[in-house]
């Protein structure tokens, strides 16, 4: 398909303006070495509310997601233009110490990946890397709360010094969300969360998830678009490296404007 | 100080900046330390590398320069009659003046006037020899006057080195300390700065190795070059014998040069190679093709851990065995047919290394007979061919790059050993192409040129980093080239 | 497929039969002939190396035993006073220890009044070293002297060659290293059960010795051990920080390049070479003491370098990439990662990779006879700053002694270190397989 023809980046469709965006994108584009991943996204984000970003594989959307915490920096050829802020503060402004960016934007990967140390350990590196805990009553304390958070505490209130890679999946992914709640962020993005789970443990994430929006912004990246529809409130499509159209979670899987997104909802391609 | 005693007092300084650091840093948010940028430890290290880091470097550069410029010091002030001989005798003036220097801060006050009138010419000579003597200070002859004031000069200026760096090391420390320690604010990078002084150091760990290789080459070009300079290098690179004669000292008055030629000693090592990869290439080959294309697990279960402790034993060992074993025992199989073979013989080293070699054949032939893809194979059997015609002619001619590879880091392994030929291969430079004669090898020379005495100006020292370059650069080409062609053969597949 | 060839290619057809039995039987005679080949390959190999194990052990087992006789050395008292009768440090020193050995040798066998050259005779049964022996004793406990006290002590060399059998009693006297008398003698002693071959201690304690049975091992395994020690602390960190760069932080231009060849490279240079390389720059232009076992660490740890450098990248490699982003994510700096998640999970493979180099430099000989660690040393070193040996550069001066002693005594040592590689290279199979994690 010829990209250039295809949707030049003003033809973006925006269903719905947001009032004090969390998280505002401007032009963002990513270079991979020469060649380009994502072109002009514009994308403004609700605060504590739940944003999906759909669309086929390869077309940007896990892109975009890692350039809101700065993991493409990890990728050498990667390179990222454009704008983008949260709270009204560039990311990218050279100044900003992408440490701490990530411990202020949790991230949930595709895989569960629990580092190969017991569950309370998992926990509590971010809090001890980032000296949020002043002493062990304290980290105990952040960990059983993170825990909690997560839904997980019932589960391994007994074992928390055994190995957290012992767990089941789903519990391996509530607890690396746990553990990126720890680090109290504001914005936790979560990179197609429930695709290594059993559909069980993904409603107990989606379940995470509704509750946690009442107070974290959250972004996920996600091939399902049921799950879009249960958990998010706006959602965004992306089409090969660009944004085509964003708005209410309602209005864009009911309504949808875009040719494109109106293919991929009614299941035409994907 | 001696550069002992300054590093311990850095050590010192950078723990106390670190506890001075921490505490500020706490001070500075008023103990709510989740509002510095960093952990506190960071401000500590912040502070500590600081302080010890720049000192540290100029002490070491310093001590390392140091007896260079005091040595170049010294010489400068020689009388004219001891700056106008040959650089070897003054080099002994110079150990002399170095060891007089050395005992003169041990004497007592008494034993330092004996020797101060003795320079003065109040008191015989033998005197202040007998009193250095005393202090463990060995000249040979009676010392000349400047020979002792020399050895004062050195005393001194070797003092007020170690004043100056002491000096140096302490305001160093002093302002680096001073500059992180008032750096300190809430939002000082504390961290990333550590992590870059960390970064750093992983660099330089990297770059040991390229010093390594800069170094070898380095100083054995250096000696090589010195070496030239009485030995022409037609003389070294074409001369067919090899006679370096033992005598270096009087060497001038006896007239009798010695004669360093490559040749022999480059054809013994390649005689012996060719032996050895001889035993090496078939058994070390056929053993990978088997393992790799027909054994069952278990018998490459076992098979592999068995040329694995091929590959572990020392060759020190294998020498060993060449001497005490194999030797006589090819001699002896000799008598019976009624060949002569001598006990240390290109046989009795070729083959032996040719054993110690296999692994080295087998496991790196092995690793490339399985990267070529199954599909070759397939499409072989597919035709209908057999087993070992799809190997010989499918899989062998795929693989034979990386083989060619193998058998060429095999051949620089045979080319560079050391103790097998220094046991088993004889000592005489012998032009020969009978297998049963011994042979010697550039390695054996190496050793026996620089076992025993060492006199860095003669010949007889000097040819043996002639030798150790000649070795270095044939290794150096076959191994560069043999991994280019084993990493392009792996690109190939991958 | 078959037809197709025949059809595409009538002309063979037409002169060859397809599945012709004939053929058919030649082709399978040839492939089992090829496999052949190769299982005898690998026979081969293994036969050599039962082969040199045997001969290694079959030569070297008997030095771990040493022949000594029990004898009632009377400490008489004169022999350790000076000239105004007191015992003195320099009259024990001084004493005559080989006459005491002998008289006490002489009472044992009951020869009375021997003459000269039977005095002689007798000396050759019992070794040199029983000066030490007899003088330890003392030291021990002075108040001895003057009494009569049981010692086991060192036989000489031929006799513990008789007893071990190497020396042939059928050999006619005049070629015989002892002749009949003494050989009666050694037979009486061991009837009476004075003789005897004991645990040879000496092996792994004594020092340099120009007589076979008071020669060991003691100051080649110190040294061995100092420069163990200085490898593991030079090579590992510098391997390891060296692995870490590479691997995690470099980028990939012609620098990194040019590291990663150097490597690999050196890791292939014939170790003479930087035997060559110690020898220039740590003796003669540092200026630092030959035969120190400092030199020979610093040798061996540039050349184990590459080994850890490339077992520590491999390790690290091992590590999926999901750890390092799980730590990013959480905001961790690479460096963190690096250090809280990366290393410790590659910490197996990197010891793995430490041993492996240590043996290696354990085995090595050649740069270290550069670097004059081939010394006659006596005395223990005690930093290593001191003259010392290695063992390995031990069992090739020994080789090169001509007595039968130290024949055995070379196998011996050679055991003994292939005991130490063995151990070493068992701990690193181990540590493989206890910590081995599958991702």
């Amino acid at each position: 398909m010829d990209q250039q023809v295809a949707t030049p980046a003003s033809s973006a469709i925006i269903r719905s303006a947001v009032d004090d965006p969390k998280v505002t994108s401007k032009d963002v584009c990513v270079f991979y070495g020469e060649k380009q991943a994502l072109f002009d996204v514009n994308l403004d984000v609700p605060r504590n509310a739940v944003t999906a970003l759909i669309g086929p594989s390869g077309c940007g959307k896990s892109t975009y997601l890692r350039c809101i915490n700065r993991m493409n920096d990890t990728i050498p050829i990667a390179r990222v233009t454009g704008e983008i802020k949260i709270d009204g503060q560039d990311i990218y402004d050279p100044d900003l110490d992408v440490v701490e960016l990530r411990a202020r934007v949790g991230m949930v990967f595709q895989k569960p990946n629990p580092f190969p140390k017991s569950i309370f350990d998992n926990i509590a590196y971010g809090p001890r890397i980032h000296g949020l805990v002043r002493d062990k009553t304290d980290l105990d304390e952040l960990v059983s709360e993170s825990l909690e958070r997560a839904g997980l505490w019932n589960e391994v209130k007994d074992r928390l010094h055994e190995p957290g890679t012992g767990l089941s999946g789903g519990q391996q992914q509530r607890l690396c969300i746990a553990r990126a709640i720890a680090t109290k962020p504001d914005v936790i993005l979560m990179d197609e969360p429930c695709s290594a789970l059993d559909p069980i443990a993904t409603a107990k994430v989606e379940e995470l998830m509704l509750e946690l929006r009442q107070n974290y912004t959250i972004m996920i990246v996600t091939h399902s678009m049921a799950q879009a529809q249960r958990v998010a409130d706006k959602t965004a499509f992306f089409h090969i490296g660009y944004m085509v159209e964003y708005g209410d979670t309602k209005q864009i899987f009911e309504d949808p404007q875009d040719k494109r997104t109106q293919d991929y909802i009614f299941g035409r391609f994907g | 100080m001696s550069t002992w005693l300054i590093t311990v007092g850095l050590l010192a300084a950078a723990a106390a900046a670190y506890l001075l650091s921490l505490f500020k840093a706490r001070a500075t948010v008023k103990g709510e330390v989740s509002k510095l940028h960093s952990r506190l430890g960071y401000y500590g290290s912040y502070a500590a590398i600081w302080t010890i880091l720049p000192a540290l470097l100029i002490t070491f550069i310093w001590t390392a320069a140091e007896p260079q410029v005091i040595r170049s010091l010294v010489e400068k002030d020689l009388p004219q009659s001891v700056q106008s001989q040959p650089d070897a005798l003054k080099s002994l003036a110079l150990g002399r003046i170095a060891s007089v220097a050395e005992g003169l801060p041990k004497l007592s006050e008494d034993e330092f006037k004996v020797v101060e009138k003795a320079r003065l010419g109040f008191a015989p000579m033998t005197d202040a020899q007998n009193i250095l003597q005393e202090k463990g200070v060995v000249l040979g002859s009676t010392p000349e006057p400047y020979v002792i004031s020399a050895g004062y000069d050195q005393v001194i200026y070797k003092q007020n080195s170690r004043w100056m760096i002491t000096g140096i090391a302490a305001l160093l420390a002093v302002l680096g300390f001073a500059y992180s320690y008032f750096s300190i604010r809430p939002r000082l990078k504390a961290r990333n700065t550590v992590e870059n002084v960390v970064l750093g150091t992983l660099i330089a760990a990297s770059t040991v190795a390229i010093l390594t290789t800069v170094g070898i080459v380095f100083s054995v070009l250096f000696e090589t070059i010195h070496f030239f300079s009485e030995v022409p290098p037609a003389e070294f690179f074409f001369g067919t014998v090899w006679d370096p004669r033992f005598t270096s000292v009087g060497r001038e008055l006896s007239g009798a040069e010695g004669q360093f030629g490559l040749i022999p000693l480059l054809w013994g090592t390649l005689f012996i190679s060719f032996v050895a990869l001889l035993v090496a290439v078939p058994i070390g080959l056929f053993a990978a093709i088997y393992m790799s294309e027909y054994a069952g697990p278990k018998l490459r279960g076992f098979a592999k851990p068995v040329l694995e402790i091929l590959a572990g034993i020392p060759t020190i060992v294998y020498g060993l065995f060449a001497l005490v074993t194999f030797g006589p025992f090819l001699r002896d199989t000799g008598d019976l047919i009624g060949l002569d073979i001598a006990a240390s013989s290109v046989l009795t080293a070729g083959i032996v290394m040719g054993i110690m070699i296999i692994p080295f054949v087998s496991s790196l032939s092995d690793d490339i007979i399985s990267s070529v893809p199954q599909a070759l194979r397939e499409g072989s059997y597919g035709l209908g061919a057999t087993k070992s015609e799809t190997i010989k002619k499918v899989v062998l001619p795929a693989a034979l790059p990386g083989i060619v590879g193998a058998v060429m880091l095999a051949a620089s392994r045979a080319i560079g050993e050391t103790m097998i030929v220094v046991l088993a291969a004889g000592i005489a430079a012998n032009l020969t192409l009978n297998p049963f004669e011994p042979v010697t090898t550039i390695t054996v020379k190496i050793v026996s040129q620089l076992t025993g005495d060492l006199e860095f100006n003669s010949p007889q020292t000097l040819v043996a980093f002639a030798l150790g370059l000649t070795l270095f650069a044939i290794t150096l080409v076959l191994n560069i080239y043999a991994l280019y062609i084993v990493r392009k053969y792996r690109e190939q597949y991958d | 497929m078959a037809t197709q060839d025949t059809i595409s290619s009538p002309a063979a057809a037409s002169s060859r039969q397809l599945n012709d039995p004939a053929l058919l039987r030649r082709r399978y005679s040839a492939e089992r002939r090829f496999q052949a080949y190769g299982l005898a390959a690998i026979m081969v190999a293994l036969f050599f190396l039962v082969v040199l194990f045997t001969s290694i052990i079959s030569q070297g087992w008997t030095a771990f035993l040493q022949s000594s006789i029990r004898l009632d050395v009377t400490l008489d008292k004169s022999e350790f006073t000076d000239a105004d009768g007191n015992v003195s440090d320099k009259a024990i020193r001084l004493a005559n220890y080989a006459k005491l050995g002998r008289d006490a040798l002489q009472n044992a066998l009951g020869i009375e009044k021997p003459g000269r050259p039977e005095k002689r005779k007798l000396k050759e049964l019992l070794s040199r070293g029983i000066d030490t022996q007899i003088r330890d004793v003392i030291e021990a406990d002075r108040s001895r002297i003057g009494q009569t006290v049981p010692i086991w002590l060192l036989a000489s060399d031929n006799v513990d060659a008789l007893l071990k059998g190497s020396i042939d009693r059928d050999v006619p006297e005049a070629r015989r290293q002892l002749d009949n008398r003494q050989v009666a003698w050694v037979d009486k002693l061991v009837e009476e059960g004075r003789l005897e071959k004991k645990f040879n201690w000496g092996l792994f304690t004594f020092g340099a010795s120009s007589q076979p049975e008071t020669a060991g091992l003691g100051v080649a395994i110190i040294g061995s051990f100092f420069m163990m020690l200085i490898v593991a602390l030079v090579a590992v960190p510098i391997g390891v920080a060296a692995a870490a760069y590479l691997e995690e932080f470099a980028p990939k231009n012609t620098l990194t390049d040019i590291i990663e060849v150097n490597i690999n490279n050196l890791a292939a240079v014939p170790s003479i070479v930087f035997g060559l390389l110690g020898l220039a720059i740590f003796i003669n232009f540092m200026g630092l003491p030959r035969s120190a076992s400092l030199v020979g660490g610093l040798v061996l740890s540039l050349m184990t370098l590459p080994t850890v450098i490339i077992a520590t990248r491999a390790a690290i490699r091992a590590v999926p990439p999901s750890i390092r982003e799980a730590a990013l994510g959480v905001g961790a700096s690479r460096m963190q990662a690096l250090f809280h998640h990366v290393l410790p999970l590659a910490l197996p493979g990197i010891l793995t990779g430490t041993i492996i180099g240590l043996v290696q430099a354990l085995g090595e000989t050649a740069p270290l006879l550069m670097i004059g660690l081939v010394a006659f040393v006596v005395d223990y070193p005690v930093t290593p700053m001191d003259p010392a040996t290695a063992l390995p550069v031990q069992i090739y001066m020994w080789a090169s002694s001509a007595e039968r002693g130290f024949v055995e005594r070379t196998m011996g040592a050679t055991l003994v270190l292939l005991l130490f590689l063995f151990v070493m290279n068992a701990a690193a199979v181990y540590l493989r397989r206890r910590f081995e994690r599958k991702w």
